[in-house]
């Protein structure tokens, strides 16, 4: 068995694991184990990677595929190239600081039980080649999502958890269309996606309708304007570990799937009708962003925020060439843990403070220093400071941009490049608000700092996003190859 | 001979008889009555129909025993649920068996 | 000289070591630890300066331009990377000369100033940090490690502004001057983008070689609303100077960043980051000369307005601190002009060369004011001029010290002031006469401000100082660093600048015009200081009658001329209330609302055939017995 297959079955151990334990202590033994052992699978993958794609070129690695329907041609089969790798890390890095981040939970059994289903569902999508394989596991994403804001959530949870469930729905019925369309256009009746890009060719007329289907159903989940309302009340509703696996990996699903369907088998369409993409993805990058600005509860700010930062993801793989696509991937990513750190320190400040209005509260940073001080580093990653994460990614999709001939894709970059001030305005704004200033509320006075596991929550994530900003090199290059097949297929 | 259709006029008019029982009564045990009406109704024609069209079969006839019998075994059930009925809800009112539908 | 790599790499380790363990050490200990770490970064960039221009001295009669180290940080394509290494040339290398020092003094000055103060270890953190991003930024090898540690710089800028974070008003200082030097920074990266696009590289050695050709060559023929590519571009990274070193009408962060730490308003607002602008542009010299010159031509006259406007309003100020902002603009703005007027090799370049040889001696004179300040404020415990006066008797060593500093940057002979301001009205009077006539008021208007504040301060009517808070020298710890700074101030303006800076590296001898220029400036600030001294060393009415005669005129220079305004009401009215409101109502109600009013009407339709499926099951007879009888219609009459 390859090595993928473990990142799917390590989950459904866990989850068969969750079912024999008896009190809380045990649940966390066992989420504690699996996630660490997830975070082992991720790294030893990375390195084996390294070793593997320089001796090999093969587009995707560690190819295995096991027939499951023979008269449809389904096939269970998983490969990975630079991409789906550096998603499986982000991914696991993520489970497992959302374990930390959940460490509480009441009803803990039921609420890590549905986590693994989740973790189980993300694993399985990036790890899939077959168009089949990854609906299915996709679907198995957002099921539990539902039953996660439902049942665990804040506020309008039922409302928010049934908007985000049916319009993600309603994005997976465009996906659906779409994917059947690929499989009966292509001219051989097939699932798999090597197998289309490489010996297929689906024609153009039938692009023309199948790109917008699949980019429409993969751009909701990466809150694609006017597609992006589930994610403010969704997010705001959730708990913290779901909010955080939501917006650190399930949205980058959305980003994921635009590259490995919607551009990588239809490129000539993309070439075509990109541009409205584009228009729209620009106008989410700014859009969110003066949203921000004026939203007065933590998680909408975040929300809108990711719209922007995610938007940016989408319009980067709009520009279509090898340094705006490697940017894209790079900002999946960057906003992956960084969106991650501050659902995880939001979670933190609210479980204390029991609000999330930044009109409420004030002065944090002196009743708890550490978590104040993390949730100014994600900020200042959020703003695209040097030496974080968000930095590269930024400049490498501007930089990469810019570099298309078009005018007008030129001059949309310098509206998508407006958003790194107003992503100024409302993080410092917040941050001034929350953290510094006078103690607003003297309840507060009494809290007590973080707690050890929410410790290795946020430092888990702000190492990976240390490392990520002072060494994207390496991240870079163990992307940049696997872009160019994509990106050779566009021209 | 009787000719068939007075046969059949019999049936019909038994058939919209327990038709119209059916719907206009709220008890349950008349609209089960009106019920047997409808089925008796049925198994007259399937009677008739041997006799008068092949009569050098038996089908029919036969069809009429099990349906006498269904009908027997159906009315015991359908009593059955009557009485049960009745004792969760103290009548045996059509419209008031909404419990379901909230 | 692989070794100057230590220069930088020290602050950042400190910065390191003193962030993630600096709450578990002594207060003390951090302190020394931070500079003592800095002094060995100042030793190695002396040993680098003196290796730079006496070992390894000049080729071919030009200073010679190292890289001793680079690597590839962020790779794009083979042309466009992002490269982080060491490019020493005499303006980088008296960069590290400049910051080195200074932080150095304020490092030490802060050990005293800073003393007992809550998270004292975080501010050293924090100046190691600056002094890491400020020295990167200096020996920048291309233009992109120059925007990396730029944004750098800003955010240590933004953190010790903010160091009093329980101060609502240094919380929006921090906050305004980040934002408004990120606004700035939106036009440098644009304008880097714009450069890349054309000329396909980030490395400042190509593109300054051969004159900028690069540059002409690839942007030739492409203009956009009557200016080449090559001038938005050139003038798009202008506007992040301008952000940076507070032009008008950029400046509204600086007098506000006032509310950080006196020291590091030295360190940060007056010596080194906010010159940043001026050596960014000094450092793509060859593209604005020979690419844009139109560009230069703009950069002069904002520079000659901004050094006026903020000469004029240091005039009013009352808050000792905001004086020395104002003037700290007005003077980044006299480096600017300078370079603007300047041209191309020899003697031609001498406005580039005087630029560099200002802000290498402001950096010094506008430091030791700053901590001269700082030494003050310490004493009496207020920013206000109200609150001062007759201090020369309490505080002597800060009385001779700030004296020698007011009187450099009032130009007066031989303090060093003199000799850097010197060259550059001699710039600018062979450039243009306008510019030469406004710097030489906006001289005089110095030499007044700077002596009100004086006089102000150390002279006039004693003030109630009560008896337990009775004002006293400053401990050795910051008088040592002021002494220090003095003897910089008087010394370092006989440097001969022109045999180690110059625009094509090529020494070259400048000599100082004395009847044309320098005379005339005398006279000018002597006029100035006297003017002051009749005012305010014996406190007298005429300044309020002036005044009050003024009326309207005072008002508005007191009040900035209301450009705080005029930003407040862009940023609160137009894009809070007329852009970000309503995007966001739009996103609830008319983008969320198609989406709530989807569901809506999806529920709508199924409530209206809900009916049918009433359970009733007498209906349902009703309705298949009518059903049949009518499809057995339409069989038998079809």
């Amino acid at each position: 068995m390859s090595i993928l297959s473990l990142f799917v079955l390590v989950p459904v151990l866990m989850i068969g694991c969750l079912f024999l334990c008896k009190d809380i202590k045990q649940i966390r033994a066992v989420m504690v184990t699996g996630a660490s052992v997830l975070l082992i699978l991720a790294a030893v993958l990375v390195v084996l990677f390294i070793g593997e794609r320089a001796v090999s070129d093969a587009t995707m690695l560690f190819v295995s595929s096991i027939v499951w329907y023979e008269p449809l041609n389904i096939a269970y089969s998983v490969g990975v190239d630079g991409i789906s790798v550096a998603m499986l890390a982000l991914s696991s890095i993520i489970v497992f600081t959302g374990v930390f981040s959940s460490w509480n939970m009441n009803m803990a059994k039921e609420y890590f039980l549905w986590y693994c289903l989740l973790a189980t569902g993300v694993f399985g999508f990036f790890i899939s080649i077959d168009l089949f394989t990854m609906f299915m596991f996709y679907e198995v994403a957002l099921i539990p999502m539902y039953l996660l804001i439902g049942l665990w959530g804040t506020g309008k949870k039922e409302y928010s958890a049934m908007k985000l469930t049916l319009m993600l729905m309603g994005g997976s019925a465009f996906l659906l269309v779409g994917i059947l369309g690929i499989y009966y256009t292509s001219g051989h009746t097939t699932m798999n996606l090597l197998e289309i890009a490489d010996h297929l060719h689906i024609p153009v007329e039938h692009q023309r309708w199948i790109f917008p289907t699949t980019f429409l159903g993969f751009g909701v989940l990466g809150a694609l304007f006017p597609f992006h309302t589930w994610s403010p009340d969704g997010h705001a509703s959730a708990p913290t570990a779901v909010s955080m696996l939501h917006a650190g990996v399930l949205m980058k699903l959305g980003g994921y799937g635009c590259f490995r369907v919607a551009m990588y088998l239809m490129p000539e369409a993309a070439g075509e009708l990109g541009w409205i993409f584009l228009i729209l993805t620009g106008i989410s990058v700014v859009y969110g962003a003066f949203g921000a600005v004026v939203q007065t509860d933590l998680k909408y700010i975040n929300a809108y925020s990711s719209v922007s930062h995610c938007g940016l993801v989408l319009f980067a793989v709009l520009m279509m060439n090898q340094i705006s696509m490697t940017g894209a991937v790079m900002q999946m990513l960057s906003h992956g843990l960084m969106t991650a750190l501050f659902f995880a320190l939001i979670g933190l400040i609210y479980g204390r403070t029991h609000t999330r209005d930044i009109r409420e509260m004030g002065g944090l940073m002196k009743i708890m220093p550490f978590a104040s001080a993390c949730y100014v580093i994600a900020g200042l990653a959020s703003l695209g400071l040097p030496g974080l994460s968000g930095f590269v990614a930024e400049m490498t999709i501007f930089v990469g941009s810019f570099q298309h001939v078009d005018l007008f894709r030129r001059v949309l970059t310098i509206v998508a490049c407006c958003s790194i001030v107003i992503t100024a305005v409302y993080i410092l704004r917040t941050v001034g608000k929350i953290l510094y200033g006078p103690v607003q509320d003297e309840h507060h006075l009494g809290l007590s700092d973080a707690a050890w596991y929410e410790k290795v929550s946020a430092l888990g994530l702000i190492v990976a996003i240390v490392a990520m900003g002072l060494y994207p090199l390496g991240v870079s290059e163990l992307i940049s190859d696997s872009i160019a097949p994509i990106v050779a297929k566009l021209m | 001979m009787i000719k068939m259709e007075y046969y059949l006029i019999i049936s019909i008019l038994m058939f919209f008889i327990g038709i119209y029982g059916f719907i206009s009564r709220r008890n349950m045990l008349a609209m089960l009555i009106s019920l047997e009406l409808v089925l008796n109704a049925v198994e007259i024609n399937f009677a008739v129909f041997n006799r008068y069209l092949f009569p050098e079969r038996m089908e029919g006839l036969f069809f009429t025993l099990f349906g006498i019998a269904i009908t027997a075994a159906e009315t015991a059930v359908a009593i059955a649920i009557i009485i049960n009925a009745y004792r969760s809800i103290g009548n045996v009112n059509v419209t008031k068996l909404n419990k379901l539908k909230d | 000289m692989e070794y100057s790599l230590l220069i930088i790499i020290t602050p950042l380790l400190l910065f390191l070591l003193l962030g993630l363990s600096g709450m578990k050490m002594k207060p003390g200990m951090a302190g020394i630890i931070g500079t003592a770490g800095m002094g060995f970064s100042t030793l190695i960039s002396y040993i680098v300066a003196y290796n730079y221009f006496f070992g390894i001295g000049q080729t071919d009669g030009a200073w010679a331009t190292i890289i001793p180290f680079n690597v590839e940080w962020l790779h794009f394509t083979d042309n466009l990377h992002i490269d982080l290494g060491i490019l020493l040339d005499p303006i980088s290398v008296m960069m590290l000369l400049v910051i080195t020092t200074v932080s150095l003094m304020v490092h030490i000055y802060s050990l005293g100033y800073m003393h007992g103060e809550k998270g004292f270890q975080r501010y050293y953190a924090f100046l190691s940090l600056f002094s890491f991003s400020m020295l990167g930024l200096v020996v920048a090898t291309n233009i992109f490690q120059m925007y990396i540690f730029w944004e750098l710089v800003g955010v240590s800028s933004y953190l010790l502004i903010g160091f009093y974070y329980t101060k609502p008003s240094a919380v929006s200082a921090s906050k305004k001057a980040f934002i408004v030097t990120r606004f700035a920074d939106l036009g440098f990266l644009v304008g880097i983008l714009l450069l890349s696009f054309y000329t396909g590289t980030f490395d400042f050695a190509q593109l300054t070689s051969d004159g900028a050709g690069l540059v002409v060559a690839s942007t030739a023929g492409i203009s956009f609303m009557g200016l080449s590519a090559a001038s938005w571009a050139m003038a798009l990274i202008f506007m992040g100077g301008a952000g940076k070193s507070a032009m008008f009408p950029l400046h509204i962060w600086l007098p506000d960043a006032m509310e950080g730490p006196t020291p590091v308003s030295a360190l940060i607002h007056a010596a080194t980051m906010v010159v940043a602008g001026v050596y960014l542009v000094a450092r793509l010299f060859p593209v604005y000369v020979f690419a844009t010159p139109d560009v230069l031509t703009l950069i002069a006259y904002i520079g000659t307005f901004t050094a006026l406007f903020a000469a004029v309003i240091a005039i009013t100020q009352t808050d000792i601190k905001r004086v020395l902002a104002f003037s700290t603009i007005s003077q980044i703005a006299y480096m600017m002009v300078s370079l603007g007027v300047s041209e191309y090799g020899g003697h031609d370049g001498l406005g580039y060369m005087a630029s560099m040889f200002h802000l290498f001696t402001h950096a010094f004179f506008k430091a030791l004011l700053f901590l001269g300040a700082g030494s003050v404020i310490h004493a009496v415990h207020s920013n206000e001029m109200d609150a001062m006066g007759s201090l020369r008797k309490y505080m002597p060593v800060t009385h001779i010290t700030f004296l020698i500093a007011c009187l450099a940057i009032a130009g007066i002979p031989p303090f060093s002031g003199f000799f850097s301001k010197d060259e550059i009205l001699a710039a600018c009077l062979h450039h243009d006469k306008l510019i030469f006539f406004t710097l030489l008021a906006v001289a005089g208007i110095t030499a007044f401000y700077m002596f009100r504040l004086y006089f102000n301060i150390f002279w006039g009517a004693e003030k109630s100082y009560d008896g337990h808070h009775q004002p006293h020298e400053s401990p050795l710890r910051m008088t040592v660093p002021l002494m220090i700074l003095a003897v910089f101030s008087i010394f370092t303006g006989f440097i001969p600048f022109p045999e180690f800076i110059t625009v094509d590296h090529i020494p070259f001898a400048a000599h100082i015009e004395w009847a044309t220029v320098a005379i005339p400036s005398i006279l000018v600030a002597a006029a100035g200081i006297l003017i002051a001294m009749v005012f305010y060393m014996k406190g007298s009415e005429l300044p309020s009658r002036i005044s009050r005669a003024l009326g309207g005129l005072y008002t508005a220079t007191l009040r900035k001329f209301y450009m705080d305004e005029i930003w407040m009401f862009m940023t609160k009215n137009v894009v809070f209330n007329r852009i970000c409101t309503p995007i966001a109502w739009f996103d609830r109600h008319v983008v969320d609302g198609a989406m709530n009013g989807l569901a809506w009407i999806t529920q709508k339709m199924s409530v209206s055939i809900k009916g049918l499926q009433s359970g009733q099951v007498q209906l349902y007879v009703w309705i298949y017995v009518v059903g049949s009888l009518v499809i057995a219609a339409l069989v038998l009459f079809l």
